[in-house]
């Protein structure tokens, strides 16, 4: 038997007590006790106050997601043992990015929100085959993983771009934005992509991998968001910052190997930008930070005919 | 002991005193650099939304030069280790893939064939040279200084590629500043995003994920902050003036390349370290030293 010491948050709107948390001693769990268990044994023996959401405890239904020392984690995916092996302390709070209701409660609406606005299901065009619509395997299999997404919250909780501009629609709504986009059957993929590559969409991702990471289902949604820029760039959207920044990166580094960082954001971002940093580039021009922009002035890898050569395969067979 | 050197793009170009400095201290630490000038950038997670397998490609080549060389490959930049641990775990256990790889590679002479150890100057400290090792080389202690790390998303995340130290409570960074004589800081923000990659596209979300993570540090009582990234140093010190003001905090935190820091515990110079090309001045910290 083991003992799962618990940091819990705990908050009540109906009292004027302020947030806080409360700490539990929960004895005598099984040795596989998962996080939930052991706050289910609170609530059922030592405090029954104590609010939270969970269901199948066997990370299935998507209910039981909380921030378990920081980070956003299934409760019945997280064994006591692993998280501290010599009895540490375990604090448990409530999803991040969202309103908390009570306790380990939080309000779904921001999730919900999201997922609708970027209309989550499948409109075909033309006539519908005399028989059934047809979908390659392989392309089933890619789209499983969007598909697994069991709508728990956790990637959304851990969003670092979504704390700082609640406009940003937030990887669990990207990763089903691709799960629609990239299904054969869609025939509206370029309407669906052109709404996705406005401010808040796509290329407002910061690529932390927060959600990758956090995510119990393997839904990946970061990869998904880059599946979306790639589509969103093969459908010649590229009127925006982030395509633009894209597509000049690679040009940049086809070019030398190397990454010209001083003119790549004047040419995704245009003169404005180069106007608006021009003071810190020059402070940083006088320091000997940034060079000054003159021919030669940019490094270039020793193969760099190679790295053309690499550049120019790749890319036609891209267009085929 | 003997490495592939694969500085990356920021290195050799924003952040030129990263380069400098950890040329400094490889002789100090008895590590033999050969720089792969033939390895271009490793797309950084913005060429793989063009075409992702001219990324794999371009870091295949990478690998494939450090291969040739039977040396694992360090890199120095938190960007740079987790696009080429990814693309190097794909070509590795995916046979077929990585024939498809090399049969554009071979035109140019080279050919991966899977496994090489990729690494960052960070996990070569402690796992190769050994924090006992290093802290026998301190010459001038961190004593005092409260150091407060920024790892930087890719090197620890996600775990299913970095494996390497706890996405949710690394002790990598904390263990190199103790062993040198320093004093680190914790706070929450040290394993978020800085905020960089979006800097073009959403400055405002971009700065105010920049001025979160330095304020917290400044509140905790720290002197500077030190990163494994320079992406991350380019959005904490070369956007911090701009960062204050969309903060609306004066925020002046020196933050400090990892081999900068590793440098001034081993009494290099400080002109050699290249102080001088940060925006942030590290003065008050190399005053606190009494360097």
């Amino acid at each position: 038997m083991i003992q799962a010491n618990l940091k819990v948050y705990r908050y009540d709107p109906q009292t004027t007590q302020e947030p806080h948390y409360d700490t539990y001693e929960v004895k005598e769990l099984p040795d596989f006790a998962t996080v939930l268990d052991a706050l289910i044994k609170v609530r059922e023996d030592i405090d029954g106050t104590l609010a939270m959401r969970c269901s199948c405890r066997s990370a299935v239904c998507g209910s039981c997601a909380f921030r378990v020392n920081g980070h956003a984690k299934l409760g019945c995916k997280t064994k006591v043992s692993t998280l501290a092996p010599n009895g540490e302390e375990i604090c448990v709070e409530p999803m991040g990015n969202m309103e908390v209701i009570k306790d380990l409660v939080t309000e779904m609406e921001v999730f919900w929100d999201k997922l609708k606005q970027v209309k989550p299901w499948i409109e075909a065009v033309g006539e519908p085959p005399e028989r059934e619509y047809q979908v390659p395997h392989t392309k089933m299999v890619e789209l499983q993983q969007p598909m697994n997404c069991i709508m728990c919250g956790a990637c959304v909780s851990d969003c670092t771009v979504l704390e700082e501009d609640s406009k940003f629609l937030a990887p669990a709504a990207l990763a089903k934005a691709y799960r629609v986009v990239g299904d054969p059957r869609h025939g509206k993929a370029k309407e669906w992509l052109t709404d996705l590559s406005e401010e808040g969409g796509i290329w407002d991702c910061t690529r932390c991998l927060e959600c990758v990471e956090v995510c119990p289902k393997d839904v990946a949604p970061m990869d998904q968001i880059i599946k979306l820029r790639e589509q969103a760039i093969e459908a010649g959207l590229t009127d925006n910052i982030g395509a633009k920044h894209v597509l000049h990166f690679t040009e940049s580094v086809a070019h030398t190997g190397v990454l010209d960082e001083r003119t790549l954001p004047i040419k995704a971002a245009g003169w404005g930008w180069a106007v608006k940093n021009a003071g810190i580039a020059i402070k940083a021009t006088l320091k000997g930070k940034i060079k000054p922009l003159l021919p030669g002035s940019h490094p270039s890898v020793t193969e760099v005919q190679d790295i053309r050569r690499i550049h120019k395969q790749l890319e036609k067979e891209k267009r085929k | 002991m003997r490495i592939a050197y694969f500085p990356g793009c920021v290195a050799k170009g924003n952040c030129p005193e990263l380069n400098q400095s950890t040329k400094k201290i490889a002789p100090l630490l008895g590590i033999e650099l050969v720089e792969l000038t033939g390895a271009p950038c490793t797309g950084a997670g913005v060429l793989q939304a063009q075409n992702p397998v001219l990324a794999d490609t371009y870091n295949a080549k990478t690998l494939a030069l450090a291969e040739e060389l039977d040396l694992p490959l360090m890199t120095i930049c938190s960007t740079c280790i987790g696009c080429l641990r990814k693309s190097n775990k794909k070509l590795s256990e995916d046979e077929g893939y990585r024939a498809e790889v090399n049969a554009v590679l071979k035109s140019g002479g080279h050919e991966y064939h899977g496994g090489v150890d990729v690494t960052h100057i960070l996990y070569v400290l402690i796992k190769e040279l050994g924090l006992d090792n290093l802290r026998g080389m301190v010459k001038k202690p961190l004593t005092d200084l409260r150091i407060a790390p920024f790892y930087g998303c890719y090197i620890l995340r996600p775990a299913s590629i970095m494996g390497i130290d706890d996405p949710d409570n690394p002790t990598s960074m904390e263990r190199v500043i103790e062993a040198l004589g320093g004093t680190p800081v914790d706070y929450y923000g040290k394993t978020r995003c800085c905020g960089f990659p979006i800097g073009l596209e959403n400055e405002e979300a971009s700065f105010k994920m920049a001025g979160k993570h330095i304020g917290e540090a400044k509140d905790k009582g720290a002197d500077c902050m030190v990163t494994p990234c320079p992406l991350c140093h380019m959005n904490l010190d070369l956007q911090q003036p701009g960062v204050s003001r969309v903060v609306g905090r004066q925020l002046d935190m020196p933050v400090l390349h990892l081999p900068q820091m590793v440098g001034l515990a081993l009494g290099l110079p400080l002109k050699e370290l290249g102080f001088g090309k940060h925006i942030i001045s590290a003065q008050s910290v190399l005053a606190k030293l009494g360097a």
